[in-house]
């Protein structure tokens, strides 16, 4: 006999308008790839873990196309700092104040991230 | 209604051209903008773009690529950009310019950058329906939308640099292209009769008509009143569809007439040392409007950037001063080689020609120099290589005898002419006036190590980018040269380069990518999560070696999924809205009636986009994340499986009908195309692979362009490597001839793999071959009479792919944990994203752009560079 699975899996939630939405199941979350959410009001955020657990959310709308594909990109560490490569041009962002890397007027959107 | 003027005094810029852009920042650099009112009247409907490179727009650049206008830019200077709003009349008594919409501006300094106009000789019926001429985006649209529904041949009228841009552009859109020149040659202001002879014979090879020594009398109109031919002055007459007036331009100087400024006999408004017009103080006039102070009207960019600087220093009240400029130029028509540079000509008093002239080849090379032996110009036909390293040469005398200069490689020993032998004052890159010194100086003050950082710098190479080249050697050389040790390494986490990686995970059989970060990387990337360009690259190295060193050969699995690029994650290629494409694998291009079929309802079912490849094979455009699965398993059910159209793989290997059904095929060609890719699919490698097999040595199918291509002998098979298509052409090696099937299968997965193992990232097999010390030779050496002795291991590697191929589309669709990451949204994953939407074009749909737009920002593609 299986035993049932662990059903108080770790629930992944964003900060907005100062409440938790739920966004999804923790191990949903590969290390190194992120997911894209859909908020309630239309926006979309890209969460991702790395590879030592951290999360993080930022906007999914990569400024330089218009696509909302931030969530699809390859994460990585720059000095230290975690970043996404966007998938389409290629730009980074850094994960944690939602800074591009290479572009210093451009910047999206960060989300406050937590398992509860 | 006039303008209040603030209280700042007021620049006013009338023409928003390539030397109006280069003007403003010029403007801003000094601060002028903040304690100035500065309005710009831009006449045409967009503001500047980069003229220079507008044929582009025909190889796949939009208007949008090509502007260079950056609105942030105009804003944050609070500069006053009117866009569509041509100045009409100036009034220099008042001190007033009125503007086409009635606005009138005062000004305290007016700067004309009114550029020139196409020059249209005066023939009956010169303006019928089908003539054109060659200056703006709205001009190409013009001449495309023609080309496309009206015409099937068309006429150049002058086969000087510009004319050969358009008959090219024109034979681009698929028109059978006529260039008619006055001269007796083509390009005659720029290279001379031998080299009008070789470049002749090129430009005929492209498949374009040249006609010289002739003029055009009139233009002949059908009853309609469109142009239907040409009468020339022999008498003939040349059937022709349209025509593209190319025969020089003239400078703007209308509204300098009008106004009573001073302009030259021949046109161009006069203007002094300071660009500052002889008749008013007040007025300055730069870029191809202007008459400079040596008697010239340039009309090129990089004199006409040197007077923006020089009229933007003299209003800050700098000294500067424009006596004159190079006129060198090197063409960029895809597929010729042309360049002329310093005095090419040889009107220099006693100076002596060094020539080399080979039509048979196409190649003519000629370098004028001095008595004492200095470098005072040139003009090369065919083989442009040395343009870069000679026209900074150009003023001094070279380091070694002239004739190494010119002889082709093979040819007595070729010069090995570094950039180091340049001295600091030598001009790299002519159009933006930048020296060696300076880029010398952007490494060793400015800290810059990639030749990105250093354009961004200095301006170098940002505009013809033909001194691109010369840049990148002349970065490293700096580098290496301040001791700073001119890193190898793959990127900012290993210091080794890939060749290196791939023999450490061979060797060590490490099947994980963070086992080899965290024992292998640089100190600081241990523990890390590496970067962009690692990632993939480590990837590609582990899913080549997956069955030898027991990883697995499925992309997805485990940590191998994390370290793909989007595409391969997706297995489908992502496009510009965020939807992906699907290509199913259709070897070597034979395909039955009841897939076609089945393709056609698939894609009508979806509602997606499909197109007939260049690689042989249908893609399917428009699909949603969520519905890629659903597409796979019916194209799978059918028999299909995933053509690693996303991957760096084997993509496709094309095929000519052969000895089947073609009177001159020697070989049955479709089959061993449909063997090759059969056995090679799925192979990764560190850039794509791509191949082809005609059935006889008429070529049909290329496959002199592929990184391994086949040719059927009556005694068996030729095989080819090293071509490449795309931005760098390079035909195909010969390695070995009349091979049987088994030699030749060999003989492929030895090259594969030997290719596979010592190439960098990103290198297709031709840059890698003209990389590797001994090049082609001694990969013969090492595939052919395995001088290296691992031709065992070469083969054994390739046997162990082949016999562990799976299809990664099935794969995929058979295993639910994966399939769970086929998802809109994580948290909804049955809505589609609202951003992908299509709208209808040509029977079919196209991705909805303006949707995309809100927000968007020009940008350059960028080839990430984590931590370096
Ligand atoms: C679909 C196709 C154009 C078409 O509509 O015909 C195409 C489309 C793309 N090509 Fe191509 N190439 C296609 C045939 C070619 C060919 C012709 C051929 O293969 O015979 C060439 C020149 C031959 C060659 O590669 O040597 C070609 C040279 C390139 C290059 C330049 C490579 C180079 O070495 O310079 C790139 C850029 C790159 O790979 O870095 C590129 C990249 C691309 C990408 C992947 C760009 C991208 O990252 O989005 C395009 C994506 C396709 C998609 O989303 O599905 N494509 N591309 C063709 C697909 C063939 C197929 O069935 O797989
Ligand atoms: C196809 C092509 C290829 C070329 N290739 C090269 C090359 O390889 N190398 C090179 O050095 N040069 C090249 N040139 C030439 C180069 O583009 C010009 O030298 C350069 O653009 C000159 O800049 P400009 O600002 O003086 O003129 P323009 O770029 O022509 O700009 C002048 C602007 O002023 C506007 N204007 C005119 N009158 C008025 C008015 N009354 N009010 C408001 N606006 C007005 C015009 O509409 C135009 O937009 C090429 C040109 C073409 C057409
Ligand atoms: S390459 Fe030769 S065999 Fe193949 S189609 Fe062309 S002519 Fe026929
Ligand atoms: S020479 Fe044209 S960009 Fe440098």
């Amino acid at each position: 006999m299986t035993l049932a699975p662990e059903t108080t899996d770790l629930k992944v939630q964003l900060a907005l308008d100062g409440d938790w939405f739920t966004v999804c199941d923790l191990s949903t979350l590969l290390p190194g790839r992120g997911v894209a959410a859909l908020l309630p009001d239309g926006r979309q955020a890209a969460i991702f873990r790395d590879r030592s657990g951290e999360l993080f959310a930022i906007d999914n709308r990569d400024p330089f196309t218009g696509a909302a594909v931030l969530s699809r990109g390859l994460t990585g560490t720059h000095q230290g700092r975690p970043f996404v490569a966007s998938p389409l041009l290629k730009q980074r962002f850094d994960l944690a104040s939602g800074q591009c890397l290479d572009d210093e007027t451009v910047q999206v959107a960060v989300y406050k991230v937590r398992t509860a | 209604m006039t303008a209040t003027p603030g209280a700042n005094p007021t620049i006013v810029l009338v023409g928003h051209g390539m030397v109006g852009q280069r003007f403003l920042e010029a403007l801003a650099e000094r601060s002028l903008t903040a304690t100035h009112r500065v309005v710009v009247l831009c006449e045409e409907p967009r503001p500047a773009y980069d003229r220079v490179q507008l044929t582009s727009y025909f190889s796949g650049k939009t208007p949008e690529d090509l502007s260079m206008t950056d609105m942030a830019f105009i804003e944050d200077h609070g500069i006053e950009l009117r866009v569509g709003d041509p100045a009409v009349t100036i009034d220099r008594e008042a001190r007033k310019v009125t503007a086409k919409s009635g606005e009138v501006f005062d000004y305290d300094v007016l700067v004309l950058a009114t550029g020139s106009y196409p020059f249209v000789p005066p023939v009956p019926n010169k303006d019928a329906e089908g003539c054109f001429v060659y200056r703006t985006i709205e001009d190409l649209l013009a001449i495309e939308e023609y080309a496309k529904t009206k015409a099937t041949t068309g006429a150049v009228v002058g086969g000087g640099l510009l004319g050969l841009e358009a008959a090219g552009a024109l034979k681009g859109l698929g028109v059978d292209a006529h260039i008619v020149e006055f001269a007796p040659r083509l390009m005659p202001v720029q290279v001379d009769e031998g080299g009008g002879a070789a470049l002749l014979r090129t430009i005929e090879d492209m498949g374009l008509s040249v006609h010289t020594g002739v003029g055009t009398q009139e233009i002949v109109v059908g009853e309609d009143g469109a142009v239907t031919g040409m009468k020339l002055s022999d008498g003939s007459e040349l059937a022709t569809d349209m025509v593209v007036f190319s025969a020089g331009v003239r400078p703007r100087d209308q509204l300098a007439r009008d106004c009573g400024l001073t302009v030259g006999e021949r046109g161009g408004i006069t203007v002094d040392e300071q660009c500052r017009t002889v008749s008013d103080p007040h007025v300055f006039a730069i870029g191809e409007c202007a008459l400079a102070a040596d008697g010239r009207v340039y009309g090129l960019v990089a004199p006409g950037y040197e007077q923006a600087e020089t009229a933007a220093a003299t209003i800050a009240a700098d000294e500067a001063a424009f006596t004159g400029a190079d006129l060198s130029t090197k063409l960029k028509l895809l597929g010729v080689d042309v360049a002329s540079f310093g005095d090419a000509h040889g009107t220099a008093e006693d100076c002596l020609d060094v020539v080399y002239s080979d039509s048979r080849a196409g190649l003519y090379k000629k370098l004028v120099i001095g008595r004492d032996g200095t470098l005072l110009g040139g003009i090369l036909v065919g083989d442009a290589e040395a343009y870069g390293t000679l026209k900074a040469f150009t003023g001094s005398v070279p380091p070694v005898s002239p004739e190494s200069l010119v002889l082709p490689a093979g040819a007595g020993a070729p010069a090995q002419l570094g950039p180091t032998a340049l001295p600091d004052e030598a001009i790299i890159c002519s159009c933006n006036n930048v020296t060696k010194g300076t880029i010398r100086g952007a490494v060793t003050e400015h800290q810059c190590t990639t030749v990105p950082e250093v354009k961004k710098c200095t301006k170098a190479g940002t505009t013809c980018g033909s001194c691109v080249k010369v840049l990148g050697q002349l970065v490293n050389a700096e580098l290496e040269a301040s001791g700073v040790e001119v890193d190898k390494g793959l990127c900012g986490c290993f210091a080794q380069t890939r060749e290196e990686l791939y023999e450490i995970v061979l060797a060590l059989r490490i099947n994980t990518y963070q086992e080899l970060l965290d024992r292998h990387g640089r100190e600081g990337a241990r523990g890390g999560d590496g970067c962009e360009i690692c990632k993939p690259a480590v990837g590609s190295i582990i899913a080549s070696l997956a069955p030898t060193i027991g990883a697995s050969g499925y992309v997805l699995d485990g940590e191998q999924a994390a370290l793909q690029d989007t595409n391969d994650h997706f297995l489908a290629n992502l496009q510009k809205n965020g939807s992906y494409s699907v290509v199913p694998r259709i070897p070597g291009g034979e395909i039955a009636p009841e897939k076609l079929i089945v393709i056609g309802e698939i894609a009508r079912d979806f509602g997606l986009y499909t197109k007939i490849t260049g690689g042989q094979r249908i893609d399917m455009f428009g699909a949603r994340v969520e519905q890629l699965p659903l597409i796979w398993a019916r194209l799978v059910d059918a028999g299909f499986e995933s053509g690693h159209a996303y991957g760096k793989a084997l993509r496709t290997v094309k095929s000519c009908v052969g000895q089947t059904w073609c009177r001159y095929g020697v070989q049955d060609s479709v089959r061993m195309a449909i063997d090759l890719e059969l056995r090679y699919r799925g192979l990764r490698s560190p850039h794509k692979l791509k191949s082809a097999v005609s059935g006889c040595q008429r070529e049909c199918a290329e496959a002199q362009s592929k990184d391994f291509g086949v040719i059927a002998t009556a005694n068996g098979w030729n095989l080819y490597v090293g071509g490449n298509g795309g931005a760098t052409p390079r035909h195909a090696d010969l390695l070995a001839q009349d091979l049987s099937d088994a030699e030749l299968v060999r003989l492929i997965d030895r090259f594969l793999m030997f290719y596979i193992r010592t190439a960098d990232r990103l290198e297709r097999t031709s840059t890698w071959l003209e990389r590797i010390p001994g090049g082609l030779d001694h990969v013969r050496d090492v595939v052919v009479h395995d001088s290296l002795g691992i031709c065992d291991e070469l083969e054994k590697l390739m046997a162990d792919h082949v016999a562990h191929y799976r299809d990664e589309w099935s794969e995929t669709i058979n295993d639910p944990e994966k399939l769970a990451r086929f998802v809109s949204f994580v948290n909804a994953p049955d809505t589609p994203d609202p951003v992908v939407a299509f709208v209808p074009e040509r029977d079919q749909m196209k991705p909805d752009l303006p949707l995309l737009s809100i927000g968007m920002r020009p940008a350059d593609v960028l080839e990430g560079s984590a931590q370096r």
